[in-house]
């Protein structure tokens, strides 16, 4: 229904709506939005294609939440369009708001509700009722694994529980596009695994279009198909979380060295000289490089150090991680900016 | 239509949230008690002076004990605002269809509603205490009439107030500003005739006191029924100027998030 309306996007708009591998269920264009004093989005772009799960990666206070509350028509932007199932956010929120579910930052549940009322009110502002609305709420509980709690107070449920409740909340009007904001802060390792198996289930069953904000990078990294880099209000870098560690020359490789009495400057320049080798760094007895190929490379450094008179503890090497990513295209590291994080 | 529906499923879920509150409950019944009580003791022998003695004080105070209820109750309506907003289950209201206006007319009319039953209680305790709704039972009517406008009046103005503030201490403060004055503004405790007459001029213009005289007509003086219909018009009037405010003040809260 909606497909029609991609091609009606205003004139003049160079942003790609419609590309060789399908339909963009999500469209932002350079989105701006100020508070008093904080820029809080300085040029937002991006898209999301119908059926991808979308990851927007970055610390505390990036812009990520500001992003979601944008296209879910919670606040409007004071620059720049969005399109979400077709629909412009600026335009026409209310076709928006059916076709979207929202599981906010913070949850949504209301306290004093049981499981089931909370899900139905919802539905009933969708315009649903009646007995198909019953049957979704019963079909969601159990597809949430809250059952057995739906008739309880909410007030009494554990973190895990009362967020399960709020996706369930944002899915009951079946919509085709989904926003999780953060879905797993402040849970706990378990009750976030169970959550990353709901979101990968939904995503494959449900044929959903996901767009998932996190400052947890094997977050994105096990959710995403693609994720975008946001730090300071802009998108640094997007794509396949593949393409971005790829994107970086090759794996780190650390070498931990016995006794070598001081001599760790020595050390390094041999390292330095082994072909392939860059960004060689040390840290007291560890030297850190980067190869194109770790396996191949680890075998060259053990010899030259070996027969350098280094001897050798122990040696690691690793593929990049999106830290490393996030590492190369901000140029900080990921958890010193969380630290300074505002909001 | 739509509006009318979700305000509907919103009143409910609100009454049902409220009756899973015992402590919220036995207040709302135990304070009208005590008011009446108390201002029935405090004032008996100066509050209606000036009357002839065709009603007592206590009869005189009935009404305006029922006003004072539903004011105060309406003022402080928007702290059910504030633990919406703060629990988030606003915003999901607002990404979801959910009509900005139902979302306030549902914190109105629960807030009326409350109102409404605080008047019954009182005019029940009342009448043991040998108060008699000269009009009869449109008199009963008219009471709970002007207590629930009464009362929608004041939590349209403080679920707007609430949306701007965002913040409980800030609400509170306010609620205080705005409540007390406006009491000792009006003629609940005392008649017209104890009052100076600048105050007396402020009582005109003030929505208190409209529902004061709609609901003190029919229970000291039968029917005066074109100055009540005339009262609660403007309070009708009142709750929609109020709960349009609140609607708007949507936009205020939508730019801070």
């Amino acid at each position: 229904m909606w497909v029609a309306r991609i091609y009606a996007h205003p004139e003049g708009s160079d942003f790609p709506c419609l590309d060789s591998e399908g339909v963009d269920a999500i469209v932002a264009e350079e989105l701006r939005k100020r508070y008093r004093t904080v820029q809080a989005l300085d040029g937002v772009s991006f898209s999301v294609r119908e059926g991808e799960v979308f990851g927007l990666l970055g610390p505390n206070g990036a812009g990520k939440s500001t992003t979601v509350r944008v296209l879910t028509t919670l606040t409007r932007p004071n620059s720049g369009r969005a399109f979400v199932a077709g629909e412009d956010v600026l335009a026409h929120p209310t076709r928006v708001r059916h076709a979207i579910g929202y599981v906010a930052q913070d949850s949504g549940v209301d306290w004093e509700a049981t499981g089931r009322e909370n899900l139905l009110l919802q539905g009933r502002i969708h315009g649903m009722g009646g007995a198909p609305l019953h049957a979704r709420v019963a079909e969601l509980l159990g597809l949430v694994g809250l059952e057995e709690a739906a008739d309880r107070q909410a007030r009494g449920y554990s973190g895990g529980m009362k967020r399960r409740l709020d996706v369930a909340i944002g899915l009951v009007h079946r919509p085709s596009v989904l926003f999780l904001d953060e879905p797993t802060t402040g849970l706990d390792p378990e009750a976030r695994a169970a959550m990353w198996l709901e979101v990968e289930r939904l995503a494959k069953e449900h044929n959903l279009t996901i767009l998932l904000t996190t400052h947890y990078l094997e977050e994105a990294d096990r959710l995403a198909e693609r994720v975008a880099i946001v730090s300071r209000g802009r998108v640094v870098v997007e794509g396949r979380p593949e393409e971005l560690k790829a994107g970086l020359r090759g794996d780190s490789v650390t070498v931990e060295l016995g006794d070598v009495d001081g001599k760790v400057e020595a050390a390094v320049e041999v390292v330095r000289r082994i072909e392939g080798a860059s960004e060689v760094s040390a840290d007291e007895r560890q030297i850190r490089t980067r190869v194109p190929n770790g396996a191949q490379a680890i075998p060259a450094i053990l010899s030259a150090l070996e027969s350098g008179g280094f001897p050798v503890a122990s040696v690691t090497t690793a593929r990049p991680s999106l830290d490393d990513v996030y590492l190369h295209y901000t140029g900080r590291e990921f958890s010193a900016e969380d630290q300074e994080g505002g909001h | 239509m739509q509006t009318v529906r979700q305000t509907g499923w919103m009143v409910v879920r609100q009454a049902r949230n409220l009756m899973r509150e015992p402590i919220w409950i036995a207040m709302m019944v135990i304070q009208p008690i005590l008011w009446l009580v108390l201002y029935g003791q405090l004032n008996k022998n100066t509050g209606a002076q000036g009357h002839d003695a065709q009603f007592t004080y206590i009869a005189f105070l009935t009404p305006g004990v029922v006003c004072m209820n539903a004011f105060f109750g309406g003022t402080w309506a928007g702290m059910a605002m504030i633990s919406d907003l703060d629990r988030h289950v606003v915003d999901r209201f607002l990404a979801a269809p959910a009509s900005r206006l139902a979302i306030i007319l549902s914190q109105v009319i629960r807030a009326g509603i409350t109102a409404v039953l605080q008047a019954v209680i009182i005019l029940v305790l009342a009448l043991a205490l040998g108060v008699r709704v000269r009009a009869g039972f449109p008199g009963w009517l008219a009471v709970f009439a002007a207590s629930f406008l009464l009362a929608m009046v004041f939590a349209g103005f403080s679920n707007g107030i609430a949306l701007l503030l965002r913040r409980e201490a800030s609400m509170i403060a306010t609620a205080n500003f705005v409540g007390l004055p406006l009491m000792f503004l009006s003629t609940i405790l005392v008649t017209t005739l104890l009052i100076p007459g600048w105050i007396r001029a402020i009582t005109r213009v003030n929505p208190v006191n409209w529902g004061v005289e709609a609901a003190r007509t029919p229970v000291l003086y039968g029917n005066n029924w074109g100055s009540v219909g005339f009262h609660l018009g403007l309070l009708l009037a009142a709750t929609a100027v109020t709960s349009l405010f609140a609607t708007w003040c949507f936009r205020a809260y939508q730019r801070s998030i």
